[in-house]
């Protein structure tokens, strides 16, 4: 399982940073970004869901495979 | 407008009232009339006249339209202040950047205020808020009660601002003041906005002077030294940022942590879910969003610069636009049961912070205020109700939470 953020979407809410530290960062303005090229590691996929289910801006996907 | 002179809401539709005591002891009703009935996005010609969506895709939508609704004339309020009562020279980005601004200023003054609101910036008020928290309840646990919105919500955000701002705490009273009269009077009555905002940037451009002389460890001086894009920021610009810190720093966060707590005198049975919960339990992350979201405090205002045409309705340059959203966080198309309070909500994309490019800057400390609140709280009065439930008195309008609360331990 893989995991984006859209740049253009993301506006710095910054939940998918609180629920997920070892998937996403936050830069200098709050605007997330993936770790490890977006690898989600196994046994954390409910986890990349809940990032996705909780961004205001729709702007985290799943991309499976 | 004195209640005397109010005229009743005969249809919600086309005359709602957001200054209504019935609207602001409990908006959710209205909200759901309107958003099942013909026009989910409302109109009044009340207050100067302005348009209420209510689905959450609407207010999605109009939060993204920019330039056609701004931000900057004169401010993300929804009454139109009359000419005697304003002052054109601190509106715009040189109000409280960036909120009260449009792109380009907008753009560069968020750059320079975000980056001192992130979780990793926001780390020193974190102590201190535990520390503060654990002493105003050492004021009052003895005494079996307290106000919970005067003795301690509402003394929490001023000072954590006030330490943030490197102002002295002393400040703190009348920063209370200042504010409810800038936005819980001030909108209603234009002569209090327009005196006590002067009083804010006047005590601001002292402060500003003063750290260009003697710099300290403290967000007026860093902003004071802040560069963006090769320019430092204007002295007026960051007065206006501090007036920022005030008007939307305070306030909402006490209205916010008012709200958790009267949900919690109110419901026994959150109430006690809350109290066995350990702190390292994710069931706190999801309960504090859960209600940011059922009780969002903020509904900020844009003016129509273009014509636009939503779902229904067409809105006329020089209209308002309330950005209503928290109603937008109880609109069953996104959020099942919207009007239940489920504290381990697993999908929860609420908007109480707003979304777009005006999000909330300050949301993280916001957060974290809400969070060590909560959790002192109920570390040291796990069990408590309301003194006087038909006693607890709501502001509304654009900030609404509680303001006079007896609450009774154990």
């Amino acid at each position: 399982m893989k995991i984006t953020v859209d740049a253009d979407k993301c506006e710095g809410h910054s939940r998918c940073y609180s629920l997920a530290p070892e998937l996403v960062d936050v830069d200098d303005y709050g605007n997330a970004f993936v770790l490890n090229e977006g690898q989600v590691p196994e046994g954390m996929e409910e986890r990349a869901q809940l990032i996705v289910d909780n961004c205001p801006e729709f702007a985290i996907e799943i991309q499976e495979g | 407008m004195a209640d005397a002179e109010r005229c009743p809401v005969e249809n919600i539709a086309t005359d709602y009232d957001i200054f209504d005591p019935d609207y602001i002891k409990d908006p959710v009703p209205a909200w759901t009339e309107i958003r099942e009935g013909q026009c989910p996005i409302a109109h009044t010609e009340r207050w100067g006249g302005s348009w209420l969506p209510t689905r959450y895709e609407d207010v999605q939508d109009l939060a993204k339209m920019v330039p056609e609704l701004s931000s900057a004339n004169p401010g993300p309020i929804v009454v139109n202040v009359p000419e005697e009562f304003r002052r054109p020279e601190r509106e715009g980005h040189n109000g409280a950047a960036p909120i009260s601004a449009d792109p380009p200023e907008q753009t560069w003054t968020r750059k320079a205020l975000l980056p001192h609101f992130t979780p990793k910036a926001i780390a020193p008020q974190r102590t201190y808020s535990e520390t503060l928290c654990h002493e105003l309840i050492d004021g009052f646990i003895d005494n079996g009660g307290c106000d919970g919105a005067v003795n301690y919500a509402q003394q929490i955000p001023p000072r954590v601002i006030a330490h943030k701002l490197g102002v002295d705490e002393s400040m703190v009273d009348e920063f209370i003041i200042w504010v409810r009269n800038v936005l819980e009077l001030g909108l209603t009555q234009p002569e209090l906005r327009l005196k006590y905002g002067d009083m804010i940037h006047g005590f601001f451009a002292v402060e500003v002077a003063k750290r260009r002389q003697n710099p300290k460890d403290d967000l007026i001086t860093a902003l004071c030294t802040t560069e963006v894009d090769g320019q430092m920021l204007p002295d007026h610009v960051i007065v206006g940022m501090c007036n920022l810190q005030l008007v939307a720093g305070i306030d909402t966060t006490w209205s916010s942590i008012g709200s958790a707590l009267w949900h919690f005198a109110t419901h026994e049975e959150d109430r006690r879910r809350m109290a066995a919960t350990d702190h390292n339990d994710p069931l706190w992350d999801s309960a504090i969003e859960e209600l940011l979201r059922a009780y969002s405090p903020v509904t900020m205002a844009r003016t129509v610069m273009e014509p636009v045409e939503i779902n229904g309705a067409s809105l006329q340059v020089g209209d308002k636009v309330l950005m209503n959203f928290p109603g937008a966080n109880h609109d069953p198309e996104v959020f099942e049961n919207p009007d239940q309070v489920i504290l381990d909500r697993q999908r929860n994309r609420h908007i109480a912070f707003g979304s777009g490019i005006h999000r909330c800057a300050g949301s993280n400390l916001a957060r974290m205020e809400m969070e060590v609140a909560l959790k002192t709280w109920f570390a040291r009065i796990p069990e408590f109700t309301l003194a006087n439930p038909d006693e607890v008195t709501w502001a509304g309008g654009q900030v609404r939470g509680p303001r006079i609360m007896a609450i009774n331990f154990g």
